[in-house]
């Protein structure tokens, strides 16, 4: 991300400064310098309002609720620390985080990988560029909803796709919600097939500002192209891996409509919560039991955790390419 | 990126197309259509199974041709008790492009100002923009955002669903970039010798130029606020529900009844679809752009 600052700028202002000074200013003077020094500021106030009212606001609050035992309309009272006492003590809390995490991975390190390995396909030379990129892309248009509800019925017990293709190699009908890995391997493919694409047009973006030479020279030299692939495409698309990485950190850490779909619209992530997302957690917490304080206090922490998370895969995915 | 568009001297060497590092092998022609065929067929049968009876969807191996039974399952997915999934639809039509309109406008101006104008602040005000586009500011307050609008009593309204997603850092922050690139320096400073106001020079300088780019940013954001399910369903009560929310709903009341349900999430997509089959080309530039900026 580039902050590059026009250095030239303030010299460029000193004209009309200097006028200024030489005669006294009159009320368009002053009107034209009000709009000067003022306008920018104007125009960048309606995000700054709404931010503050809607982003930084709701923030500081979420701190401020999560140390009171907090009802909506009636009492709240204040209990300094006792609902991150609680919450780190509370067994569901750090299942749900267990699954967070565990679903965050099953589904990102694949899913990064293959959208690598997809660009670098869409990267060659091919007929029909763009319905190709457009095709890779259709699964963004369905809804998170939508996905989770097809989803669900591929991975249907009875009369589902997933098991029918699987009886044709002699395995068991699987019921998918009922097992921890199952149901985790099931909402993994949910996110994977609705983002990998998505990553692979990034990342083949990226691609494309690569100089074509390198590749010519290494090929030259004998270079394989799977080489070529670990050696020059990935150390360069660094950059674009870790902002996908941290992309998919928040997306993963916040994943809530696919396994509340998958779970039949329920909270709870199955009958002994073996889905249930950290942002599930919240949301029965606060909006099912009505324990907004404790939920609250969930919100900091998730948020926390996607912060070490993020730090952590930045430093993996920095390191990367460099043994090679 | 400028290095990359000079032209460099092409090497017309022996046997270079068996060196061609951009050769599509079969193997990977093979390993597109795969991708692509996964890509497509869940979306394909969704579809397909939209246009069936009830006992074909249950059938096994289930069917992979349409059938005949469309307009009748969309009118049941219509006359579905509960779901009421005509005020879904009107509801996210209208949620989708007031914040659409609002994200854009809000994005355009102060990106203009980012990219276009000098200010006090300029850069750290920019950099708390970048920064907070990594935090989940919905999930994060989620709690006091219901708070606000239970002390406003504005729960169940549209305008409290609508407000908290007019902030958008990234819309700001794809704006910045775009008026940077497409509207110079000089242009601005010529229309202000020229005696315009600033907010002349941005409806008439800076709002044609970054037009392309209000493009991009509008396509996304209504498909991003089309899909958008935690905030609707809090907020909201089931009787006037977002889209996706009547989506849960039909699915919760109706669960054995799949046809049924994939109609519904078939007429959920028809918008974006018809938004991805009319601008695919800006959506793939946008896309494309975008990342290499980042």
């Amino acid at each position: 991300m580039s902050l590059d600052v026009d250095a030239g700028h303030r010299t460029r202002m000193l004209p009309s400064n200097q006028r200024r000074h030489a005669r006294p200013p009159g009320p368009r003077r002053l009107l034209s310098w009000l709009d000067l020094r003022a306008a920018p500021y104007f125009f960048v106030s309606p995000y700054f309002v709404l931010f503050a009212i809607f982003g930084i606001f709701p923030l500081i609050f979420t701190l401020w609720v999560s140390l009171h035992d907090w009802q909506l309309a009636g009492d709240k009272t204040f209990i300094g620390m006792e609902n991150y006492t609680e919450l780190l003590a509370d067994d569901k809390f750090w299942n749900s985080v267990v699954n967070t995490v565990g679903i965050f991975m099953i589904a990102t390190v694949p899913q990064l990988l293959l959208a690598l390995l997809l660009a670098n396909a869409l990267n060659k030379k091919l007929r029909g560029r763009l319905v190709l990129r457009l095709s890779v892309l259709a699964p963004l248009i369905t809804s998170v909803v939508a996905v989770a509800v097809v989803f669900t019925q591929l991975y249907g017990r009875d009369y589902g796709l997933v098991n029918w293709l699987l009886s044709l190699f002699g395995v068991d009908a699987i019921h998918w919600q009922n097992e921890k890995w199952t149901s985790w391997v099931a909402i993994a493919t949910m996110v994977d097939w609705r983002w990998t694409g998505y990553n692979a047009i990034i990342y083949l973006a990226a691609m494309q500002t690569i100089p074509k030479d390198l590749y010519e020279a290494a090929a030259i030299d004998g270079a394989s192209p799977r080489r070529q692939f670990w050696g020059i495409t990935v150390p360069l698309l660094k950059p674009t891996i870790i902002f996908t990485v941290i992309v998919s950190t928040i997306g993963g850490f916040t994943l809530f409509a696919e396994p509340v779909m998958f779970g039949a619209g329920l909270m709870t992530g199955g009958t002994t919560g073996q889905f249930q997302t950290v942002a599930m957690f919240i949301v029965k917490e606060g909006f099912r039991d009505f324990q907004y304080g404790y939920a609250a206090a969930a919100a900091w922490i998730l948020f926390l955790l996607i912060l070490i998370s993020a730090l952590i895969n930045f430093a993996l995915v920095r390191g990367l390419g460099r043994s090679r | 990126m400028t290095t990359l568009t000079q032209t460099r001297p092409r090497a017309s060497r022996a046997g270079s197309a068996r060196l061609d590092p951009f050769r599509a092998t079969p193997f990977t022609k093979a390993m597109l259509a795969l991708a692509i065929f996964l890509s497509i067929f869940p979306i394909y049968w969704m579809i397909i199974i939209a246009t069936r009876s009830n006992e074909d969807a249950h059938s096994v191996p289930p069917p992979f041709l349409p059938g005949g039974n469309l307009g009748e399952n969309i009118q049941a997915v219509f006359d579905a008790e509960n779901a009421h999934f005509m005020t879904g639809i009107i509801n996210s039509i209208i949620i989708a492009s007031t914040v659409t309109v609002g994200i854009v406008v809000i994005s355009t101006l102060a990106g203009f100002a980012f990219a276009s104008l000098n200010f006090r602040g300029r850069n750290l005000l920019l950099l708390s923009v970048v920064l907070t586009m990594m935090v989940p500011l919905q999930q994060m307050g989620i709690v006091p955002l219901y708070q606000m609008m239970v002390t406003l009593g504005w729960t169940n309204t549209l305008k409290a669903v609508i407000l908290p997603f007019l902030v958008n850092g990234f819309g700001v922050f794809l704006m910045t970039q775009y008026t940077r690139q497409a509207v110079p320096r000089e242009l601005v400073e010529a229309a202000r010798v020229d005696g315009a106001n600033t907010i002349r020079i941005w409806w008439n300088v800076a709002v044609p130029a970054v037009r392309p780019g209000m493009a991009v940013l509008a396509i996304q954001t209504f498909m991003l606020i089309w899909n958008e399910f935690l905030w609707p369903l809090i907020i909201l009560t089931p009787d006037n529900p977002t889209v996706q929310v009547a989506l849960r709903a039909l699915n919760d009341r109706y669960s054995t009844n799949y046809v049924l349900i994939f109609a519904g999430t078939t007429i959920s997509i028809i918008p974006l679809l018809l938004v991805f089959v009319l601008f695919g080309r800006q959506i793939i530039g946008g896309l494309m752009e975008g990342a290499v900026k980042e």
